[in-house]
């Protein structure tokens, strides 16, 4: 099998976040007893990213400026010549902070608001936070970058998209992403909580579709549809291990944000081998590459090459068998638990909010 | 295809940037969450959007450096490649 180029590095450079989205993608597993990789070996790895055919790059996490070196990261993967993005949640920057980003070469920011409505925002952010997130993309703005706005959308904002796409607007976003809830780790934990009905999804859609095209050329209106309501698999990352890697805290290499939670697949960490090797070689990235391992209905399907059989993390969710169709699909033999899934969270309008926090992720993972 | 306006000045959108890629051996624009590789015409129009020239000038000094091609075929070119960087909002221009 001839080895990819990947496009994309979303380097995850830690999970500490001071926010408490209950739809958060990081893992349930914080790990935050354990050391995040230093400088040096974040800057080997974009090094090698880049000389690896990587032109974007992510500087992710968690909140990416918890860490003190953010400066001297964005320093070096524009040296790389990476197009360098920050994902943040903005509510620790200053800005000075900003300002030394832009000196540093940082060519884009993608801020994350969770309303227009400060009550909601904050209850789902979990913390006070909503005038400091406006504050801070005025601020972007004003120091000439590029914005994306990322709005993650679930039930209680889903019915707020013409508000969010008009603050879009008055901020001046270049890229505005209402991104619906995928439902992994925390954001499965509350899929009862978040998952929004067939009605609201279908309104929501239609409302950013003609949006779309009246901004066209001035800012870009992504809907990331909501992959249980449209009953057709997304192609997932673009086909596993790809185009696209993501390098957690301490350095393990995956396809996703989600992959380590299936099991029997050793993601191997950039501490211990060259990112080179492990791109080319790493079994676990190598076991969904290609076709070979599709099961039927997939493997006669004529839009395997499309949608590459759906989300493995979520057929492994699921159905318990990673090689499954996503069962999302309609085709799936496992179709009846997602129409079971949106059933369930239709009549459980008062289900609990888990945050994301280490008290729940100590909880959650004392339960397994 | 939508019309350019006649005192359009092109340059690159902030949020774009232009780079030598080493894998395929060519210019690349890049931008959030995409890219797009450019043949050499491509590249040759956009090193020429300095948001100075006018559409007509970059026709102009294209026609002076590819002296062996077609005014009209160049004028034609540079048309459909601005026209489609506008409506994805990579391009800018001091009369917009």
């Amino acid at each position: 099998m001839t080895v990819p180029r990947p496009y994309t590095l979303v380097a995850e450079l830690t999970y500490r976040c001071p926010l408490r989205c209950p739809y958060c993608s990081n893992p349930i597993d914080l790990q935050l007893r354990k050391g995040e990789m230093s400088t040096e070996q974040w800057c080997r790895v974009f090094s090698e990213a880049a000389e690896l055919g990587v032109v974007q790059l992510h500087l992710s996490g968690g909140e990416p400026a918890v860490r003190k070196d953010l400066p001297a990261l964005i320093r070096h993967a524009r040296q790389c010549d990476l197009y360098t993005n920050l994902i943040t949640g903005g509510t620790l920057l200053s800005e000075d902070d900003l300002r030394e980003f832009r000196d540093c070469g940082l060519d884009h920011i993608q801020l994350s608001i969770q309303d227009t409505n400060r009550d909601t925002a904050e209850l789902i952010a979990g913390i006070r936070s909503y005038d400091k997130k406006l504050e801070v993309a005025r601020l972007i703005k004003k120091l000439g970058f590029p914005l994306t706005l990322n709005v993650v959308v679930h039930r209680y904002n889903i019915g707020h998209i013409p508000e969010l796409i008009a603050l879009g607007a008055e901020l001046g976003a270049q890229r505005l992403e209402l991104a619906n809830s995928q439902y992994y780790s925390w954001a499965l934990e509350n899929r009862n909580f978040l998952l929004p009905t067939q009605a609201q999804r279908d309104e929501a859609a239609s409302i950013a579709r003609e949006a779309r095209e009246r901004y066209r050329g001035t800012m870009e209106i992504v809907f990331v549809q909501v992959d249980y309501l449209t009953s057709e698999p997304k192609p997932c990352m673009g086909g596993w291990a790809r185009t696209y890697m993501l390098i957690t805290p301490t350095g393990e290499v995956l396809p996703c944000h989600a992959a380590h939670i299936i099991p029997n697949l050793h993601f191997d960490s950039v501490q211990q081998q060259s990112l080179t090797t492990i791109w080319r070689e790493s079994p676990a990235l190598n076991a969904f590459r290609g076709d070979a391992w599709m099961q039927e209905p997939c493997r006669s399907c004529p839009k395997k090459a499309t949608d590459f059989g759906g989300c493995r993390c979520q057929a492994f969710l699921l159905t318990g068998d990673p090689a499954a169709t996503d069962p999302v699909c309609h085709l799936s033999p496992h179709h009846n638990v997602v129409v079971d899934a949106i059933a369930a969270a239709e009549q459980n309008d008062d289900a609990p909010l888990v945050y994301r926090d280490q008290k729940n992720s100590e909880r959650l993972l004392s339960r397994l | 295809m939508p019309e350019l306006p006649p005192d359009f000045r092109p340059r690159l959108a902030a949020k774009a940037r232009l780079r030598w890629d080493a894998v395929e051996k060519k210019h690349m624009l890049v931008f959030p969450e995409a890219a797009l590789v450019l043949n050499d015409s491509a590249a040759a129009i956009l090193k020429l959007c300095d948001g100075e020239r006018l559409v007509e000038q970059i026709v102009d000094t294209l026609s002076e450096q590819f002296t062996g091609a077609d005014r009209s075929v160049i004028a034609q070119e540079v048309t459909v490649l601005l026209s489609h960087l506008q409506t994805r909002g990579l391009l800018e221009s001091k009369s917009l």
